[in-house]
């Protein structure tokens, strides 16, 4: 028993909501964390993963409070401590490392005091002691040159650096168990393989127990020995991980892990129907029961518990898990897509540049932007009617800077974008006629900030009808209930507030909305990132149906790879502004011959054990892009010479279509590869 | 860093000058001048050429601005029309004055205004913040000219403790005018107090609300050194741009109580030059309580720009 770290036992956290009804956000959690351990809790947003994860510390957020169980560590329960004995816990026992570092550093803080603090509170080391040890630390969470970055304020670093700072500043106490929540979402696919690579190696090195709470099953399965599934403030999974990621016995789990889209294979993932219920509003039943597939009358009416396998070596809560024990997740089915695309060109990009430079008084004057180097540089696109076609890359590669300046969000500098092989889309939005306006459509990636809260569903979807179209009374009426039942949402969503709605509801409204406008062409900016994976997979099916029934055509920037990979016809790899291969998505994800594809592709994270992220590159942050020379000569690492640093790299053609931009032969490029 | 302030000062100069355009203009435009108001009715002939002379009215206006602009910067802003002496030597006493109760009013609010504002953070719902956010509150609804009344009728009428208007001439020694000046200085506070420490308070939960404060208290901080360290400094830089705007506001002549407590400082000023039509010292007080606006607003980005780390480096790069 000595080897239990932290024991959670019947915890049940709540609110009271405003008629004065108890609310239970965990209900009745008990859980063990063993010594050298790391244990993933997953879960989607609500599921209550983070509120377990801070009360594994003792603490409660404010509104919330206990309303039963104990959460021991060295058998005293943290959840009725006094606030001064967990000070002393806090920190120097059990640390957290933040979701969001970038939020989590006092930004009038310098990083090395903010490291220090936790030094002089935690160990009895003297000042000279303490500046030696801030190096240390940093120089194992592998930051460059640590007594430079000891001296900026968190907003200097890039996301990458500031949460390895957060990594260190954990470490400082020397912990016996580290908490983290969330700790890679938000980085880039190659920071996160990296941030998750260090972590692996701390836990190793230290032998700290780790508890990794996170949305997503890719970064849970690289890290974790054993791993819970949390749904609606209950466990309903908990296993060692290689079983639960591939043998699921959760009906839920089984769903999750099917939503995923993966890199290996194309096409669309299925779908889960349904969103996770909200706090309070399950009554009687299995709280998955609306959503499962294997649900019977008993699921209906009574609460299944939480039931310990002992062959399986896994607990789970389902009264039909029997029939998930033999079924294996390969049987994982994905609907193909087929590529629509026709032969007639719909846009056409060339010689695109885009600069964020301000313009001095003289350019104003004159009305001209002048940047030798500009953020996007030589884009050359054609884009065919009813492709999808994907723009992916890292944080600042320019995918959303292009979109913008296709939407007329943003003026180009130079180069032209031609619709329909006569009409110049140049100008930005004032110079833009409506029908201009109309043909090009935007999706954003948070619909919570896209749609008007003080608007109904009804009156959001009518201002592109009455907008463009000029429909009044019944026939304004009767498109807007067409469109909402195209997006698979009933009548009585019109008098709706978006804040009624759940996420992927709301993103619907947003996709009926571009739709309202029957456009040619509309823009996806990230549109499934701020979802839930099997919400996501709902969005992308529904986006690829409609596709299909309007013929319209996508504009996909994501920076998730896999998504990409499930509904793109062809993908553009950007960094720095600049173009580094183009090509059907099929070729690309096969053979990723230019070498930031490869490091791109190798760095995406699968929910399977088995699968690693291949690290082939340093993730520095470059801030603008070379003056000259290749776009990815700093971080590449297959330099040829100086020909990378002197000359743009040329545009090579393989057999299967990919373009490719890079000094290395295309045989050369392609031999290397698998 | 040097470009940035030197820029600032610059346009500080240009908000001045356009700012002394629309007072000119607006004197000018308005029907009548100093010498009608001044004759009344005998505002013809002979004796109205003369008076034009003799204020230099018979020059076209752009000649007039440029000599008045001229001397203005030197600090001479011409004569009064009613009392027939330089406006500087009016101006000059009135400014102390205001000088005296703003500075009093602000060292006695400003403390006063953070202390309750951060008291009524901490204990954000708890019996200190309802009771001081109650009295807050209605300091700050009840209009100034009903709170100093009844100041006057409390403290003034009834229990005579203090003098309840300030019947001293302008010129008096800090020592005589302090018993005048404790009435008008705690009606002033009041209001100026209350808004302060409403605004401090939203700031500071708002900074406790943050993640970086909730991972100062899972690292173990003890709470008052995570106030005074990770709470307090960002708190409170969003407060010194409403500091500064209050101390404008006061330096500019709380119109309302000096009327009330029949204060000599530039509010009654303001006062009585409009409805005596004197226009060139209405003009001269316009150049001054912007040119108090524009430099304390300054002295306040400037300082801001100073503390906040996140905006330095920001200029500095650019």
């Amino acid at each position: 028993m000595t080897d239990i770290i932290q024991k959670v036992k019947n915890l049940s956290i709540g609110f009271r909501s405003k008629k004065g009804e108890e609310i239970l956000i965990l209900k009745n959690i008990s859980t063990n964390i063993k010594k050298g351990e790391t244990v993933g809790i997953v879960g989607e947003s609500g599921s209550g993963k983070s509120t377990l994860a801070l009360a594994m510390m003792g603490y409660v957020k404010h509104g919330l409070y206990t309303i039963g169980g104990e959460c021991q560590f060295n058998s005293s329960n943290l959840l009725r401590m006094k606030s001064k004995d967990l000070e002393k816990i806090r920190g120097r026992k059990i640390a957290m490392i933040p979701q969001n570092a970038g939020q989590a550093l006092t930004p009038n803080l310098k990083i090395g005091y903010q490291i220090d603090e936790a030094l002089q509170l935690h160990s009895d080391l003297d000042e000279k002691e303490r500046e030696k040890k801030i190096s240390e630390l940093l120089n194992k969470v592998r930051l460059p040159s640590p007594e430079t970055i000891a001296l900026r304020y968190p907003h200097e670093l890039s996301g990458g650096q500031q949460q390895r700072v957060a990594v260190a500043m954990a470490l400082a106490g020397t912990p016996d168990l580290l908490l983290l929540d969330e700790p890679t979402t938000g980085l880039d696919v190659t920071t996160q393989a990296h941030v998750l690579e260090l972590l692996n190696f701390i836990a190793k090195d230290t032998g700290t127990s780790m508890v990794y709470v996170s949305h997503d099953l890719g970064a849970i399965a690289q890290v974790s020995d054993r791993i819970i599934v949390m749904y609606s403030g209950e466990i309903v999974l908990e296993g060692p991980s290689r079983d639960i990621l591939k043998r699921p016995i959760h009906p839920y789990t089984h769903g999750l892990l099917k939503s995923i889209p993966k890199l290996s294979l194309a096409g669309l993932p299925e779908s889960m129907p349904g969103s996770q219920p909200q706090p309070g509003t399950i009554q009687s039943g299995c709280s998955f029961f609306d959503r499962c597939n294997f649900s019977d009358e008993n699921c209906k009416n009574n609460s299944p518990k939480l039931e310990f396998l002992k062959n399986l070596n896994t607990s789970v809560r389902c009264f039909n898990y029997e029939k998930l024990v033999n079924e294996s997740q390969a049987s994982q089915t994905f609907n193909k897509i087929k590529n629509k695309s026709q032969d007639k060109e719909i846009l056409n990009l060339s010689e695109v540049s885009i600069s964020y430079a301000k313009q001095k008084l003289l350019d104003q004057i004159f009305n001209r932007i002048s940047d030798d180097n500009p953020t996007v540089k030589d884009i050359n696109i054609n884009i065919k009617k009813g492709e999808t076609i994907a723009l992916v890359g890292e944080s600042g590669s320019g995918k959303s800077t292009i979109l913008k300046s296709i939407a007329g969000l943003l003026r180009t500098k130079d180069g032209l974008i031609r619709f329909d092989e006569n009409r110049n889309l140049s100008s930005d939005l004032k110079e833009r006629d409506p029908n201009d306006l109309r043909i090009i459509q935007l999706i954003f990636q948070n619909p919570d900030e896209s749609l008007n809260p003080n608007h109904t569903v009804e009156e959001i979807i009518a201002q592109p009808l009455k907008l463009y179209f000029g429909l009044k009374g019944e026939e304004l009426k009767k498109n807007i209930i067409d469109l909402l039942q195209k997006v698979r949402l009933g009548e009585f969503y019109t008098s709706r507030y978006p804040r009624q709605l759940s996420g992927g509801e709301k993103q619907r409204v947003a996709v009926a909305r571009a739709f309202a406008a029957k456009p040619d062409i509309i823009l996806c900016d990230e549109v499934t990132s701020a979802l839930d994976v099997s919400v996501q997979a709902a969005v992308l099916n529904l986006l690829q149906q409609l596709k299909e029934d309007f013929g319209t055509t996508y504009i996909f920037v994501s920076h998730d790879l896999a998504v990409v990979r499930a509904i793109s016809d062809r993908v553009a790899v950007l960094y720095q502004g600049r173009l580094c291969e183009v090509g059907p998505s099929n070729d690309v994800y096969k053979f990723p011959s230019h070498p930031y594809t490869e490091v791109l592709l190798g760095a995406v994270l699968e929910p399977d054990p088995d699968i690693k992220p291949k690290l082939v590159a340093e993730d520095i942050v470059e801030e603008r892009p070379p003056e000259k020379g290749c776009s990815f000569q700093g971080r590449c690492s297959r330099i040829v010479g100086d020909i990378c640093k002197k000359e743009i790299p040329p545009w090579q053609l393989t057999d299967s279509g990919n373009a490719i931009r890079c000094h290395i032969p295309i045989k050369e490029l392609q031999k290397e590869q698998f | 860093m040097i470009f940035l302030i030197i820029k600032r000062i610059l346009l500080g100069f240009i908000t001045l000058f356009i700012v002394s355009i629309i007072t000119f203009v607006g004197t000018e435009v308005l029907p009548g001048d100093a010498c009608t108001t001044y004759l009344e009715r005998q505002a013809f002939g002979e004796q109205l050429e003369a008076c034009y002379r003799r204020l230099g009215l018979n020059v076209p206006a752009y000649e007039r601005y440029v000599s008045w602009a001229l001397n203005a910067i030197q600090g001479d802003f011409g004569y009064s029309l009613s009392g027939e002496m330089p406006i500087k030597d009016v101006l000059g006493p009135r400014i102390k004055n205001s000088l005296v109760l703003a500075s009093a009013a602000i060292f006695i609010g400003i403390p006063i205004a953070l202390i309750l504002g951060i008291i009524t953070a901490l204990w954000r719902d708890k019996l200190p913040d309802v009771a001081i956010s109650t009295v807050t509150i209605f300091a700050m609804t009840i209009p100034e000219f009903i709170s100093a009344t009844l100041l006057i009728l409390i403290i003034a009428i009834w229990l005579e403790w203090l003098p309840g208007i300030v019947i001293v001439p302008t010129d008096v020694s800090f020592l005589e005018l302090l018993p005048n000046i404790i009435l008008p200085v705690v009606a002033i506070a009041m209001i100026m107090t209350a808004h302060m420490a409403r605004m401090v308070r939203s700031s500071v939960i708002q900074v406790m609300a943050s993640e970086y404060v909730q991972m100062a208290i899972l690292k173990g901080v003890p709470y008052w050194k995570m106030v005074f360290k990770h709470v307090l400094p960002n708190a409170l830089l969003p407060a010194i741009n409403v500091v500064a705007l209050t101390i404008a506001w006061l330096l500019g002549g709380v119109v309302v109580t000096e009327v009330v407590f029949n204060y000599p400082g530039l509010g009654r000023l303001v006062i009585e030059s409009i409805s005596n039509r004197d226009l060139p010292t209405v003009q001269a007080l316009a150049i001054i309580l912007a040119s108090i606006y524009v430099s304390i607003n300054l002295l306040a980005d400037l300082l801001t720009l100073m503390l906040n780390p996140r905006l330095k480096t920001l200029q500095i790069r650019k």
